[in-house]
């Protein structure tokens, strides 16, 4: 009890300095671009057009709605891929920082996660504009949309917690990682239904978080209704096994970490 | 104050260092693996009352920044351990905590949430920050246009704007043009004053005896001698022939 009041004195303590990275994060991210921010909208729809020409006209793809099944799984694949890449070289970019004066080490990874929410969040607008356009239906469902984004966060959290860690002990993992996020973009059903995944294998592709989190989203924006109670366990499990595995390992190795750095 | 009881701090050198996974599968089938010992402080021990300002003199490599690391938090002791009590405000090497494409006035903010200031306490102080650090209307322009002497003045500016209880000097008082070095060290004497415990690391002998109550002599790890000012200053220069 003792040691959960003290967690909370300190995640109080520094709730500024990690608001005023997230700030920082933000701020310079689109400094010295003419478009600046408007790049959070335009990514996602760049892509969409695409991905959309391509899968439509060349692959013929008989998914209904197709623009809008693609853009919920590129929005949401986008952060992953963003926030965990970001997340990555947080502890090794602060170096300098680290090795000179005493700041909870969990900052640097959750407020990387956190300023790419923010472009979660602005990507959320593109997705209504093609939700617009397609003419979907938005039904009360649409509330259960944050859940579904909480529990990315949270997933993503987890995953930079792991990768952070690993990138100071070994900093091949940056390379590997990109390599392993592409994979992992291919073994999502992110432009293909999840109709043509082999049946055998369906149980390896059901292990991965994004899936879940993904076809959540669709179910409620595609379908207008709640999916199945068993969907919402999933998530839960899918957000916080790698987010509890994380803490562990990171809250075990970050004393080493200035001796790496 | 502060109690350092039987600090040992041991680092592992391994000779080049691995850092590629490749490298360390490779040298672990091949038993390369070794590391070599080397204790950057051995059981040290000492304490500082609360308002004391003490020296801390010894050769390159003699455990000084690391000590100083252990006291305020960023290593852990292989042994013994540290008390402190009350805040600790460490001047942060020249502009390590400042982001090149922030202005200087978003890097006040950013830079104070490092060293632990809370919001109000910001933008109650901003205008006293500004002023110390006369940078006008620079303050708006992004940092990475600053000169040296500019980002120096500013990281100054912002780390003595407090009081802390507690101030950790490694080096920096030669910060900036002649006039600002003045003011800086004006400003040192009043933080001094004032009953802040500093730690205050420096190779000149001038300094320490100007501002110490007492000192430390570290050698090799150890602590040589500790004592009023004068009698360990004394002994220091005589030990290296240094007037």
């Amino acid at each position: 009890m003792n040691y959960l009041i003290n967690q909370y004195k300190n995640i109080k303590k520094y709730k500024f300095l990690l608001q005023q990275l997230i700030i920082r994060d933000f701020k310079t991210k689109y400094k010295r671009s003419v478009l600046g921010v408007l790049w959070s909208f335009l990514n996602p729809l760049l892509t969409l057009a695409v991905q959309f020409i391509v899968f439509s006209t060349i692959f013929k793809s008989d998914i209904p709605n197709f623009a809008m099944y693609l853009i919920i799984g590129i929005v949401f694949f986008n952060f992953f891929t963003e926030s965990t890449s970001m997340g990555l070289i947080s502890i090794v970019s602060n170096a300098s920082l680290i090795t000179k004066v005493y700041i909870p080490k969990y900052i640097f990874p959750v407020s990387k996660v956190l300023s790419s929410a923010i472009n979660l969040l602005l990507s959320m607008i593109p997705l209504f504009i093609v939700a617009l356009i397609t003419g979907v239906r938005f039904t009360l469902a649409i509330l259960l949309l944050p859940f579904s984004l909480l529990c990315t966060i949270i997933f993503c959290i987890g995953m930079s917690f792991i990768l952070s860690t690993a990138m100071v002990y070994f900093r091949d993992t940056q390379f590997l990682w990109g390599v392993i996020s592409m994979l992992w973009m291919y073994a999502t059903p992110i432009f293909y239904p999840e109709s043509i995944l082999p049946k055998n294998l369906l149980i390896l592709f059901k292990m991965n978080p994004m899936y879940h989190f993904i076809r959540f989203a669709r179910a409620i924006i595609l379908n207008g209704a709640s999916p199945e109670f068993k969907a919402y366990l999933f998530c839960i499990i899918a957000a916080f096994v790698p987010f509890i595995i994380g803490t562990v390992i990171f809250k075990k190795a970050q004393n080493g970490f200035v001796l790496h750095l | 104050m502060i109690q350092v009881n039987n600090v040992s701090m041991r680092f592992l050198i391994s000779h080049d260092r691995i850092t590629s996974l490749k490298e360390y599968i490779t040298n672990f089938i091949k038993r390369q693996l070794q590391y070599e010992e080397f204790w950057a402080l051995k059981n040290i021990s000492f304490s500082v009352a609360k308002g004391e300002v003490i020296g801390i003199i010894g050769k390159n490599g003699a455990g000084k920044s690391t000590l100083l690391k252990i006291i305020s938090g960023i290593l852990k002791p292989t042994e013994g351990s540290v008390k402190c009590d009350g805040n600790i405000v460490p001047m942060l090497e020249l502009g390590s905590g400042f982001d090149p494409d922030l202005t200087g006035r978003e890097n006040i903010f950013l830079n104070g949430a490092i060293l632990g200031y809370s919001k109000d306490f910001l933008e109650d102080k901003y205008n006293e920050i500004v002023g110390f650090s006369e940078l006008g209307r620079f303050i708006d322009v992004p940092i990475r246009n600053y000169s040296s002497g500019m980002l120096a003045r500013l990281a100054f500016s912002i780390a003595t704007v407090v009081n802390p209880e507690i101030l950790i000097v490694d080096e920096i008082l030669a910060v900036g043009d002649a006039a600002f070095q003045e003011k800086s060290k004006a400003r040192m004497m009043e933080l001094m004053s004032g009953g802040t415990t500093v730690l205050f690391v420096s190779h000149s002998l001038d300094q320490i005896r100007e501002l110490c109550n007492r000192v430390i002599w570290l050698e090799n790890g150890t602590i040589k001698l500790i004592g009023n000012t004068e009698e360990v200053c004394s002994e220091y220069s005589k030990a290296y022939k240094i007037d």
